[in-house]
C-alpha cells in the first residue's frame, strides 16, 4: 500500500502492514464503524420500526381501513385523540370516510415500501445490465447506451414518470414500471463509471487472457467488484422512489385512494387543507418525510463507512 | 524447434477524434487523429525450453509485445503463432484468444488477482471451464499447485488481501501453471516486489522452469535480473529490436551503442560511488519518433545516414544488431556490399 | 562539522484497527552539509514515514510521539505551526516519488515556481521568474526559459522530477528529503538525475536524505547509509562500510539477494519469510524469525553495538570496530 498523500503539500503516511482480516471480521468492522454515528443508528431503528408496523399492519392496526364493512360514516372527520364508534382511540383522527388515519398510514406505508423496494431492485438490475454491457464492450454499444442514459439524466425523473404513468395507466405494477424506467439511469451511470475503472485493472486482463468466457468475466469478476458503490445508490434511490410515488399519487396520476399509499393520503387530505382538518395531510406527510430522511441518512452513513479514505 | 514465432509484427494504436473533434478538424482543416507506433516489424523466434528476455525503457514496446503474444491484443500487421497456430484473432471488434497454451503473469500482484474471489477458485476457474480438471479433482490440484509454488494448500480458502506481495505473485504463478501452458509471458513479474522477496520469486521461477521445461518471455527493465534468468536477450528501443544475442554475449560484449549506454547508465551494487555514465537526452515520444534510427539524437556515434535511414537487424560478431556502424558506417551513400 | 539535520529518537505511531503500530521506532541519525544519506528499507520498514515525520507531515490517525528533529540546530518539533510552515520549503524541502504531488497540473511551471519563491521571499514576480530559471539551469534542464512556460503535462516524467528538485532547491534549503524520487523513472533517466543530485550536494552543500528500496542506487549515490527494518534503523555507517562489510544479518541478506553478484542461472541466496507486519511483531529483534543467526537471546531487545558503524543486533557479522 503506497503512502497516501493529498496535493498541496500536506501528507499523511499510513504504515503498509494491514492486519489480515477475514470476511466475518470485516463485517463486524463495518457495523462497528456504522454504529459510531448515533444519527445513523437512530435512523436505522426508525426504519426498522416503520417496516415492522407497515408490513405488520393487519396485525398492529385497530381496523382495516380499506374494508368498506369496517367504515362508519358517523366517524368521519374525528379529531386526533377522539374515541370513535369502534370503541378505540383514533390517535391521528379519521378522514372523510371515517377511516382511522393511523391504520391508513401504516397500510399506505406498506404500499410505499413495496413500490420503493421493488422499483429500486428492478432499476438496480436493469441499470447494472446496461452499465456493465456498456463498460465491457465499449465502442458503439457504449456510446449508444450511455448517450440514452445521459439524455434521461438530463431531464427530471418526475417528468418522465408522469408521462409514463399517463401512458400506462394507474396501478401498482404500472407505477413500479414507470419508476424503473425513470431511475435505472442512475444505476447505469454509477455501474458504468465503476466498471470502466475495474475493467482496466489487471485482474480483468488476466481473466480475459486465460481466456475465460465473456459471461464469466462479466458476472464473476466485474459484477462483484462494482457492487459496493451501488449499495449506496440503491438506498438513496429507494428513498427517491418512495418520494416519487407519493408525488405521482398526490398529483392524482398514481394510485387511487382505494389502493392506499402515503401520496394518495396526502392528496386526499390536501382537499381539506383550507379547513381546520389539517391532520388529514400533515400526519401522512410527516411519516413520508421521516421515512425518506431516515433512509437517506442510513445511505449516507453506509457511503461514509465504505469510503476507503475513511477507513482506518 | 521453434515454439513461438513472431514475424513482421507491428502494432499501431490510433486515437480517432470523436464527433466534436471531427467537427473541429473540419473547421481547422487539420487532423487530430493520433497514431502511436508501439511496435514496428518485430521478428522473434523462441525455441521450446528457452527463456527470452525483453529489455527496454518506457515506450520501447516490450509490454505491448507481451500482450500480443498473450493474445490480449492482435497485431496491426504480421502474425504470432504458437506451434504454427495463431494465438488470437479479431472477431466482431473484440480480440478472441484461440489458445490456452500462453499464460501471462502481470507486474502488480495487488492488481492481478480478483480481490473478491478466493484463491482456490482463482486458480481453478480456468482449468475447470476449459475441461482440464473435473470438479472432483479440482480441490486436490489446487492444493498441489499451491504447494508447488511454496504456499500451504490450506490457503485455497483465503482471499487475496490476506497475502503479502510475494505470496500473491506465487498465487498468480500457480494460476498460470494451472492452465498447463507451453509459454509463459512474465511482464515485469518481480519489479514490484521487495528486494528480499524478489530473490525468492526468481528462485521459484528458475526451479519451475527446470522441472517443467518451461518456455518464457521475460519482460523486464532490470538488467541484472534479466541476465540471471534469461538464455537470450532482446534489447528494444522505441518499438524495435535493436540487438538480440545470448545473455552471456550481450553482457560481455554489447554491440549496439544503446545497449552499451544502457549498461553504463545503471548503478550496480559494489562498484562504488558514481560509477555509472548516464545517457544524454530524453526518450523520444512514440507519437513523434525521430526519422532514421530512433536512437540517433542520443547516440554519440550518429552520422548523416543515421538521421535518414532506419537500420535493419544484421548479423554481428555476436547475435544480431540494428546499427549502421555494424552495416557499412554512418556516412550517407555507403552501404555494405 | 555541525549536522544540517540531526534526528534524535524520532518515534511515530499509528492508531490502526489492528492496534497501535509503531511505524518509526526511536530513529536517530545525522546528516552533515553536502552529504547524501541513503535511508534504505523494504515496504513497511518505515523509511517513508520517517521522511514525512521529519517534516511533521503526519495526519491522524498517526502521531509523532517522541523525538527531536534539529535542522541547523532548530528543533522543528517545538515550533508553532506557523513557524514550522515557514521552515518547510525554506530550510527543509521534500521531493516525492510522483512529481505531480507537488506540481499543480493547471498552472505553468514558471508560475508555480515563482509562487513558491514569493511565499517566503518578498520579491517582484519578475525576480521570482529569474530565480526559477536559475534553479532549472542548476538541475541541468536545457532551454530553461522555455520550460517555465510549459504546463506539467507537457514535460516528460524525468523532466517533471527535475522541476520538482529545482523547486525544492529554490530557497537553498539546508536539507532535502527525497522519497523514492527515481523509482518511477526509466534507468537512463534515473542515471541522469542521480548524477545531477550528486553534483548539487557537492556544489550547494545541501544535506540530502534519499529514501529508497534500491541498494544499487544508494551504493552509487550516498555517502552514508541507514538500513531500516520494521521501523528501526538496524545498521548505519558509510556506504563503503554498509555495502562492503555489512554487520547486520538483514543487510547481508539484502545484498546477497541481488542477482548481479551471482553467476547467472544459479539459485540466489534468499531471506526466508515475508516482510513483517507491524501490528504483530515478535518480541526482541523483529528480524529474528527470518534470521539465520538467531538464537534464544534474540527474543530480548537487541543492543546497539559499535559507534563508527553501529548495528542493532545480538550477533553482528563482524565485531564492533574499535
Amino acid at each position: 500500500m503506497p503512502d497516501t498523500l493529498t496535493p498541496g503539500g500536506t501528507a499523511s503516511a499510513t504504515p503498509s502492514a494491514a492486519p489480515t482480516r477475514t470476511r466475518a471480521s470485516r463485517l463486524r468492522d463495518f457495523w462497528s464503524d456504522f454504529g459510531r454515528s448515533p444519527v445513523a443508528l437512530v435512523s436505522l431503528a426508525v426504519i426498522a420500526v416503520l417496516a415492522f408496523v407497515s408490513f405488520g399492519a393487519p396485525w398492529v392496526t385497530p381496523q382495516d381501513p380499506y374494508d368498506m364493512a369496517n367504515l362508519d360514516w358517523m366517524d368521519a372527520f374525528l379529531r386526533p385523540g377522539t374515541v370513535g364508534s369502534g370503541g378505540y382511540t383514533h390517535w391521528l383522527g379519521t378522514d372523510n370516510a371515517g377511516r382511522d388515519m393511523l391504520s391508513a398510514i401504516f397500510y399506505g406505508l406498506r404500499t410505499s415500501f413495496v413500490i420503493g423496494l421493488s422499483a429500486g431492485a428492478l432499476a438496480l438490475m436493469v441499470g447494472i445490465t446496461v452499465g456493465l454491457t456498456a463498460a465491457y464492450f465499449g465502442g458503439r454499444t457504449e456510446a449508444l447506451l450511455m448517450r440514452i442514459v445521459d439524455l434521461q439524466l438530463s431531464m427530471p425523473a418526475i417528468l418522465l414518470a408522469l408521462v409514463l404513468v399517463a401512458m400506462l395507466g394507474q396501478g401498482v405494477a404500472q407505477i413500479i414500471l414507470a419508476l424503473v424506467v425513470a431511475q435505472y439511469a442512475y444505476f447505469a451511470r454509477t455501474t458504468h463509471g465503476t466498471a470502466t475503472v475495474e475493467r482496466g485493472k489487471d485482474y480483468i486482463e488476466a481473466a480475459r487472457s486465460t481466456p475465460l468466457p465473456t459471461w464469466r468475466v462479466l458476472l464473476r469478476h466485474l459484477l462483484p467488484n462494482v457492487l459496493p458503490p451501488l449499495i449506496v445508490v440503491a438506498t438513496v434511490q429507494v428513498a427517491a422512489a418512495i418520494a416519487l410515488e407519493a408525488t405521482l399519487s398526490f398529483l392524482g396520476v398514481g394510485l387511487p385512494l382505494t389502493e392506499p399509499s402515503l401520496g394518495s393520503l396526502i392528496s386526499n387530505g390536501f382537499k381539506y387543507i383550507h379547513t381546520d382538518r389539517t391532520w388529514l395531510s400533515i400526519y401522512p406527510g410527516l411519516f413520508l418525510m421521516v421515512t425518506v430522511v431516515a433512509i437517506n441518512l442510513v445511505g449516507d452513513r453506509v457511503r461514509h463507512v465504505l469510503d476507503p479514505r475513511n477507513q482506518r | 524447434m521453434t515454439l513461438l514465432s513472431v514475424s513482421g509484427v507491428s502494432k499501431r494504436f490510433s486515437r480517432k477524434p470523436g464527433i466534436l473533434g471531427r467537427a473541429l478538424d473540419r473547421i481547422t482543416g487539420e487532423s487530430s487523429a493520433q497514431t502511436v507506433h508501439a511496435l514496428t516489424g518485430i521478428d522473434i523466434a523462441v525455441p521450446r525450453g528457452e527463456v527470452l528476455g525483453l529489455v527496454g525503457e518506457s515506450g520501447c514496446g516490450k509490454s505491448t509485445l507481451g500482450r500480443i503474444v498473450s493474445g490480449i491484443y492482435t497485431p496491426s500487421d504480421g502474425s504470432v503463432t504458437l506451434n504454427g497456430k495463431p494465438v488470437a484473432r479479431m472477431r466482431g471488434g473484440n480480440v478472441q484468444k484461440l489458445t490456452t497454451a500462453v499464460q501471462m503473469i502481470h507486474q502488480d500482484p495487488f492488481a492481478s488477482l480478483d480481490p473478491r474471489m478466493k484463491v482456490g477458485e482463482t486458480i481453478s476457474e480456468g482449468p475447470r471451464l476449459h475441461g482440464l480438471w473435473s470438479a472432483s479433482e479440482a480441490q486436490g490440484k489446487v492444493r498441489d499447485l499451491l504447494e508447488q509454488v511454496g504456499l500451504e494448500g490450506a490457503y485455497a480458502n483465503r482471499l487475496p488481501h490476506q497475502f503479502s506481495g510475494g505470496q500473491r505473485q506465487r498465487i498468480a504463478i500457480a494460476r498460470a501453471l494451472a492452465m498447463e501452458p507451453e509459454l509463459l509471458v512474465l511482464d515485469e513479474a518481480v519489479a514490484s516486489l521487495d528486494v528480499s522477496i524478489q530473490a525468492q520469486v526468481l528462485n521459484l521461477f528458475m526451479e519451475l522452469r527446470q522441472r517443467l521445461n518451461l518456455t518464457a518471455l521475460f519482460i523486464s527493465h532490470d538488467l541484472s535480473v534479466v541476465r540471471h534468468v534469461c538464455d537470450r536477450v532482446a534489447i528494444m528501443y522505441l518499438g524495435r529490436v535493436v540487438e538480440l544475442a545470448s545473455a552471456a554475449d550481450l553482457y560481455d560484449a554489447p554491440q549496439h551503442p544503446y545497449t552499451k549506454a544502457l549498461f553504463a547508465s545503471v548503478p550496480t551494487l559494489g562498484t562504488g560511488r558514481a560509477a555509472f555514465q548516464p545517457i544524454e537526452g530524453e526518450i523520444p515520444s512514440p507519437l513523434d519518433p525521430p526519422p532514421g534510427c530512433a536512437f540517433h539524437p542520443r547516440c554519440p556515434f550518429a552520422g548523416p545516414r543515421c538521421r535518414a535511414e532506419v537500420p535493419a537487424l544484421k548479423p554481428a560478431p555476436t547475435g544480431v544488431v540494428a546499427c549502421h556502424l555494424n552495416d557499412g558506417g554512418t556516412e550517407l551513400g555507403k552501404t555494405a556490399a | 562539522m555541525n549536522a544540517a539535520l540531526d534526528v534524535r529518537g524520532l518515534t511515530t505511531r499509528f492508531d490502526t484497527r489492528g492496534g497501535m503500530v509503531t511505524a518509526v521506532n526511536d530513529v536517530s541519525f545525522a546528516v552533515e552539509p553536502g552529504r547524501i544519506m541513503g535511508l534504505v528499507g523494504e515496504s513497511g520498514s518505515g523509511k517513508s514515514v520517517t521522511g514525512f515525520s521529519i517534516l511533521g507531515l503526519i495526519d491522524a490517525p498517526g502521531e509523532i510521539s517522541a523525538g527531536q528533529v534539529l535542522v541547523d540546530g532548530t528543533d522543528l518539533r517545538t515550533l508553532a505551526p506557523d513557524a514550522l510552515r515557514r521552515m518547510r520549503g525554506r530550510r527543509v524541502a521534500m521531493v516525492f516519488q510522483d512529481p505531480m504531488m507537488t506540481l499543480n497540473p493547471v498552472l505553468r511551471v514558471g508560475d508555480q515556481m515563482a509562487m513558491a519563491v514569493r511565499v517566503h521571499d518578498n520579491v517582484s514576480k519578475r525576480a521570482a521568474w529569474d530565480r526559477a530559471r536559475a534553479a532549472l539551469d542548476t538541475v541541468g534542464i536545457p532551454a530553461a526559459a522555455e520550460r517555465l512556460r510549459a504546463y506539467p503535462h507537457q514535460l516528460s516524467g524525468g523532466m517533471r522530477q527535475r522541476v520538482a528538485i529545482a523547486t525544492a532547491l529554490l530557497h537553498r534549503p539546508s536539507v532535502i528529503i527525497a522519497d523514492e524520487p527515481t523509482t518511477a523513472l526509466d534507468v537512463s533517466i534515473q542515471g541522469q538525475i542521480l548524477a545531477e543530485v550528486r553534483r548539487l550536494a557537492d556544489e550547494t552543500g545541501t544535506a540530502i536524505v534519499w529514501v529508497t528500496h534500491d541498494l544499487a542506487v544508494v551504493s552509487s549515490l550516498a555517502d552514508d547509509i541507514c538500513v531500516m527494518y520494521a521501523g528501526r534503523i538496524v545498521e548505519s555507517g558509510t556506504a563503503e562500510q554498509v555495502i562492503g562489510a555489512p554487520r547486520h544479518p538483514y543487510t547481508r541478506g539484502l545484498i546477497d539477494s541481488v542477482p548481479s553478484l551471482h553467476p547467472p542461472g544459479q539459485p540466489l541466496p534468499q531471506i526466508p519469510g515475508s516482510t513483517p507486519q507491524l501490528v504483530n511483531l515478535p518480541s526482541g529483534c523483529p528480524f529474528r524469525p527470518r534470521c539465520p543467526r538467531a538464537t534464544e537471546i534474540c527474543a530480548t531487545d537487541p543492543p546497539l553495538s559499535g559507534t563508527d558503524h553501529p548495528a542493532l543486533c545480538h550477533h553482528p557479522l563482524t565485531e564492533a570496530p574499535a
